[in-house]
């Protein structure tokens, strides 16, 4: 198989609440770095994740300002990625599903992801290698 | 491509989403002549039960308009050719009897899940 | 013909019901000739511990099934490779991928 087909991902969960997330993140860090160009599906919560206004905070109960604290926001951690598809030569095109943004009111979203729908998902398994749904609870 | 939903998370934001998310999905995918066949497992065995009654839901002045009928949207699936299987085993753990449930769902012993999966390019569990 | 599964245990398994579930499937898969490896990661590693309790997914270690443990998992929970049961082995995440992009099918619970 060409080691650098696409591979495709769909998650569902919103930032901060559980620890797929960050696993999510890092099966995506893990392809770019592998060569594979990455899809990404975000669909109910998941939206959520590049929302442009999250903030953030100081951490008061350890004594750190928001520079120290560094909080992590999942929307840098999308514009981060875009910047190492792009150092690689590689795509990460991340999809928010259109209904699930609307409903959220999450709309305002960072510049590197686009809006879609359910069928944008599919085009994107027929369009990939492989496909993993890492589903929420 | 043949693919398989299996859906074991049940009622888990049917009510704010006034759908059951992953069937919504599963449709949208069929009407796009997805090859999906959806395998329910768990709880989710109970999305097949008709009598299934979410309506009435009210705080303060609001009142939930369209409150989610899974057991149609099941419904709704085999309309549309989708194949539609259920856990045996999950079902009688829970008492669900087949005269209560919608027809045309194929039951399948846990004995034979590894023999049913094989059959499936992708399996996507929800 | 015989297709490798890879069964991401994510919850762990000494309380979920899914890890029974997640058992039912690679054990009949399994003996129906199919490679299957299980990572556990998240609190999926929980069930790597060589002292930890049983759990449905016991059975898998030390037999055929390919037991692999998410290296950052681990770490961020403090067990280290001399406590891992036997069959257990550490793994980074790109196993995932480089299963992924080999055809494995990849299914998460």
């Amino acid at each position: 198989m060409n080691p650098k087909s696409a591979l495709t991902f769909l998650i569902m969960d919103p930032p901060f609440e559980n620890s797929r997330t960050t696993t999510a993140f890092r099966l995506i860090q893990s392809a770019l770095g592998q060569g594979h160009d990455v899809k990404v599906f975000a669909y109910e919560g998941a939206v959520s994740l590049a929302f442009a206004r999250q903030a953030a905070h100081p951490n008061a109960v350890h004594g750190r300002d928001a520079q120290q604290e560094s909080h992590p926001l999942a929307r840098e951690w999308i514009a981060f990625l875009q910047a190492e598809a792009a150092a690689r030569g590689a795509k990460l095109d991340w999809v928010n599903c259109g209904l699930c943004v609307d409903e959220r009111g999450v709309g305002e979203t960072v510049p590197e992801v686009r809006r879609g729908s359910p069928l944008d998902f599919w085009k994107m398994v027929n369009e990939s290698a492989n496909t993993l749904v890492i589903p929420t609870r | 491509m043949k693919i398989l939903h299996i859906i074991d998370n049940a009622y888990r934001a049917t009510i704010e989403e006034q759908d059951d998310t992953v069937l919504w999905f599963t449709q949208v995918l069929r009407g796009a002549d997805a090859d999906i066949t959806l395998l329910l497992r768990g709880s989710a065995v109970n999305y097949l039960v008709l009598r299934q009654d979410a309506s009435g839901l009210a705080f303060g002045a609001w009142r939930q308009a369209q409150p989610p009928r899974v057991a149609a949207s099941v419904v709704h699936l085999l309309s549309s050719r989708t194949p539609i299987h259920a856990v045996a085993e999950d079902l009688a753990d829970r008492g669900v009897r087949a005269a209560d449930c919608v027809a045309g769902i194929a039951t399948l012993p846990r004995a034979r899940l590894g023999e049913f999966i094989e059959g499936f390019d992708r399996v996507w569990q929800w | 013909m015989n297709k490798p599964y890879l069964l991401i245990v994510s919850e762990d398994p000494l309380e979920t019901p899914a890890a029974r579930r997640t058992a039912e499937t690679w054990r009949q898969l399994r003996q129906r000739g199919n490679p299957v490896t299980l990572f556990l990661v998240q609190n999926g590693v929980f069930a790597s511990r060589a002292q930890g309790a049983d759990c449905p997914l016991t059975q898998a270690f030390g037999g055929d099934i390919e037991v692999l443990a998410d290296d950052f998992s681990l770490r961020e929970r403090g067990i280290e490779r001399n406590q891992l049961r036997h069959g257990v082995s550490s793994a980074p995440i790109d196993t995932v991928v480089q299963r992924l992009a080999t055809g494995w099918r990849a299914i998460w619970s």
